[in-house]
């Protein structure tokens, strides 16, 4: 007999609890990461040049800027998954494990927000007060 | 941490060096790089949002050979991670686990990175 309560048994995630979450989310965005850096790297490759009106002139085109926001939300995801894998494995006291993965998340919040914002911006234009 | 000194099962030091593990090490190691990279692209469109002035300062930074030699390694850690993913994802759908195939696809990631570092690198000078 199993002391286990039907919800724990059918969703089985154990003492781990976040079963296969965290792999899976891993797996697609690295699928999803092929189409979209290799487009970036190809489109960034081929510019002219690499001056300020025309990065700016191919950034604020509707498309790479659409597919750069993507690309900065997806790799912002994907990262993070793989650094708290890495603090994980090698940060061993609970307080320190915490506080570094608390701070990760905000690392990559600010820093993927702040890159989709100024991407926004580019595209949407801005005025100055 | 133990606080003991219990005896601990075989580890990383008593196995031989060998292509499995230097290229998974290498995986993890690319993977730290560019997440420090994801940083440099928040920065770097952070200043084009800035204008004319902060891109440039970017741009500077980026082009100064400091600058152009952390991008020469975020170059290979981009096309090595990229192919060596790959692998993995070949690994997650159960093919590719034999000697032969994983040998090869393990030195055509390395190989492969090399190669298209150097190309990637020769297409930017040639446009200098």
């Amino acid at each position: 007999m199993s002391l286990r309560s039907p919800l724990s048994r059918v969703l089985g995630l154990g003492a781990a609890k976040d079963g296969t979450a965290h792999w899976w989310a891993q797996r697609v965005t690295a699928i999803a990461l092929v189409p979209l850096t290799l487009w970036f790297v190809f489109s960034l490759l081929t510019l002219p040049d690499f001056d300020y009106e025309t990065v700016r002139t191919w950034l604020s085109v509707p498309i790479t800027g659409f597919l750069s926001v993507l690309l900065v939300g997806v790799m912002s995801y994907h990262s993070y998954l793989g650094t708290i894998v890495i603090v994980e494995d090698y940060v061993h006291s609970s307080g320190m494990k915490v506080l570094t993965l608390m701070s990760l998340r905000f690392a990559y919040v600010l820093a993927g927000g702040a890159a989709m914002f100024a991407i926004f911006r580019v595209v949407f234009g801005f005025s100055r007060l | 941490m133990p606080a003991r000194g219990r005896p601990l099962s075989p580890h990383v030091g008593i196995y031989r060096w060998q292509i499995g593990n230097t290229l998974s090490i290498l995986h993890r190691f690319t993977g730290a790089a560019l997440a420090l990279g994801l940083l440099a692209l928040s920065y770097w469109f952070v200043s084009l949002a800035g204008g004319p002035g902060s891109y440039a300062a970017a741009a500077r930074l980026l082009a100064s050979p400091v600058g152009l030699a952390v991008l020469l390694g975020w170059t290979f850690s981009f096309l090595y991670h990229l192919l060596n993913g790959v692998r993995h994802l070949f690994w997650d759908a159960g093919r590719g686990f034999e000697r032969t195939p994983r040998h090869v696809s393990g030195w055509f990631a390395v190989l492969g990175a090399i190669v298209l570092t150097i190309c990637v690198a020769a297409w930017i000078w040639s446009r200098l």
